[in-house]
């Protein structure tokens, strides 16, 4: 590296160096510093020179980057496992997560795609059959829509009471997604009215295929490149994912590559050995796309401990059929329910925010929340679902979930 | 609805404006059309309306592309390939390139179990694991999904015989077929799933119903 008039940290110390300036003593942290004519370097710091960071007055900020970072003092993560990773729902605020955040659910790894070399090829019962690159289809109109995505398989419990809302339901995340409609290339390739399903088929490992109706091709899908304005993320299907607002995150295909148009459904591995759930008497649905409305209380919640006194409960609400036209909140363990303060816009098939300032006397009790959408549809307890389900668990599980608050405030999971 | 409104305004129209009227309506006919062909409940196409017939961009896709990707298979066996297997030869196979993921005999794991336990003398066994035998409804999605998937650390590696020949291993080691039957095009759409008739489509609907 050239030396630079000086400003840098010498070996030798033969030439005025900032360090020799300090004092040269062992070194107890490097950060980015500022010269008076605007270059930038890393300035080793000693112990008795951190005093300074204590009052950033006091010293030269970082000056501008190219890319944004976290406060070295945040660390939200998502959690992994080997096939899926969860959004750190405790940790945010509002309702679109950070990309890096958003959750992931691979069936065998993330595959790198050159951009330059993306087709996607849309045949079948078409007059045209027709191949699209991603400039073509950046050329289209294009539309953007703020819309949650929730696996279908995104609820777990706990016995001990000790889970956080990410492992409980992190699978759900939002974002504002832009693409092209999928009607409009529906239109370009002339689709058969005779042709009642498609076939969506990644470019991953697992070269993932599901059917999806026609009816919500032509309705609201989308064929997404771009999530909260740059380019999608690999982990989310770089360079371009299906996008079906309000259906189960699965049916969102990835890395999407090819599209065919049939008059039944493929019936493949996704459709029927997966995401397909037990109901009682002996029946197991298929093709149940939509997400029921669902909400989660985010703060408090395990593995908090909160103080007697005002507390803004906090948390997320949403449905795949519509619009979250009421969140209820309980402080009394299911007794009553008040109305939770709705955070707007409230936007369809979206992440709504709710709040509602509660006074906590400091005597255990469990808090609830339940969500209420635009069709009447009312978040249901656990035993009601599974009673509505013969006893069987599976996919689309969205129950009400309390949490316990013990005397001492040490917040826990509560099934409902 | 809003082209209906137009129609019928032309319609009641005087005389003297026939021939425009005549332009117009065939005008709003063809938006009719357009739109019956678009609008969904939602509503999402009134904005596609002024959309060029075509905008031109992208390509014809040529047969053969679409030949290299176009491997999936029907439940009528539509995608099928030429070719047959038979659960002798798909035991070699699976030894070799599934054992390790799905036990010696599709039972023990660690992933995915893939046949049903006959008699299960454990009576610690209660769950009843979704397998092909007691769970996929169609035949044609093994060997579809086999060939696109499998094996997991080998995607897409598998020969169309030793597809055939595993299809027709798993299915007689879940007692679907007799050892000596031929896996083909013909014969795997017509094998009788035991699960089949157990699947619904979504029952779920709008409104307050819990189900």
């Amino acid at each position: 590296m050239p030396d630079q008039k000086g400003d840098k940290p010498l070996e030798n110390g033969k030439k005025i160096s900032r360090r020799t300036l300090l004092g040269g003593a062992a070194t107890a942290a490097v950060v980015l510093a500022q010269t008076a004519s605007g270059k930038s370097f890393q300035a080793a710091l000693t112990k008795s020179e951190l005093h300074l960071l204590e009052d950033p007055t006091k010293v030269p900020g970082v000056p501008p980057g190219t890319l944004g970072t976290r406060s070295p003092f945040e660390k939200p993560v998502k959690a992994p496992s080997d096939i899926s990773s969860r959004t750190p729902l405790q940790d945010l605020f509002g309702t679109i997560t950070p990309s890096d955040l958003h959750f992931e659910r691979n069936h065998n790894g993330v595959p790198a795609i050159d951009p330059a070399k993306y087709e996607l090829i849309i045949h079948g019962m078409v007059d045209k059959p027709m191949v699209f690159t991603l400039a073509d289809l950046k050329r289209f109109p294009s539309v953007s829509r703020i819309a949650f995505l929730e696996c279908s398989g995104n609820y777990r419990g706990a016995a001990d009471g000790k889970i956080t809302p990410q492992q409980l339901c992190g699978l759900t995340s939002q974002s504002e997604w832009t693409g092209v409609k999928l009607s409009t290339l529906f239109r370009e390739v002339g689709v058969s009215p005779k042709s009642t399903w498609f076939l969506a088929e990644g470019g991953d490992a697992a070269v993932m295929t599901r059917s999806v109706p026609v009816e919500k091709g032509w309705d609201d899908a989308i064929i997404c490149y771009a999530q909260n304005s740059e380019a999608i993320r690999p982990e989310q299907g770089y360079p371009v994912r299906l996008f079906l607002p309000g259906w189960e995150g699965n049916i969102n295909v990835k890395w999407l590559r090819r599209i065919e148009l049939s008059d039944q459904p493929f019936q493949t591995r996704q459709e029927t050995s997966k995401y397909t759930e037990a109901i009682g008497g002996g029946k197991i649905r298929q093709f149940s796309f939509t997400i029921d409305a669902r909400s989660i209380i985010t703060y408090p919640s395990y593995p908090q401990k909160v103080e007697k006194g005002w507390i803004e409960i906090r948390g997320i609400a949403w449905s795949g059929r519509g619009k979250v036209v009421r969140v209820e909140v309980s402080t009394d363990a299911g007794k009553t329910w008040k109305p939770a303060e709705l955070q707007g816009p409230v936007m369809d098939k979206s992440h709504t925010a709710f709040r509602y300032l509660w006074n906590w006397n400091g005597q255990s009790t469990e808090i609830l929340s339940r969500t209420v959408d635009e069709t009447g549809y009312v978040q249901p307890f656990l035993k009601d679902l599974l009673a509505a389900r013969g006893g069987n668990m599976g996919y689309h599980y969205n129950p009400v979930t309390a949490w316990y608050i013990q005397n001492d405030g040490q917040v826990l999971f509560k099934a409902t | 609805m809003f082209c209906q409104k137009v129609h019928l305004m032309l319609v009641s129209m005087t005389k003297i404006r026939v021939i425009t009227g005549v332009a117009c309506l065939l005008f709003s006919l063809s938006l009719t059309s357009l739109q019956s062909l678009t609008t969904t409940k939602n509503g999402g196409q009134a904005d596609t309306l002024k959309y060029p017939r075509t905008f031109g961009f992208g390509r014809t896709a040529t047969l053969k592309e679409i030949a290299i990707l176009d491997t999936d298979v029907r439940p009528d066996g539509k995608g099928l390939p030429a070719g047959s297997g038979k659960a002798t030869e798909g035991k070699l196979v699976y030894a070799a390139k599934c054992s390790a993921c799905h036990g010696a005999t599709g039972v023990e794991g660690p992933n995915d179990q893939l046949v049903t336990i006959k008699n299960p003398t454990d009576p610690k066994v209660k769950v009843r694991n979704k397998t092909i035998g007691n769970y996929w409804p169609y035949a044609t999605t093994i060997f579809d999904y086999i060939k696109r998937a499998m094996p997991f650390n080998q995607p897409g590696s598998l020969t169309d015989q030793e597809v055939y020949n595993l299809t027709a291993f798993l299915l007689h080691e879940n007692g679907l077929i007799k050892a000596a039957d031929i896996i083909n095009a013909n014969t795997l759409p017509k094998v009788v799933m035991p699960a089949r008739d157990f699947f619904v489509p979504d029952d779920r609907k709008d409104g307050p119903e819990i189900r």
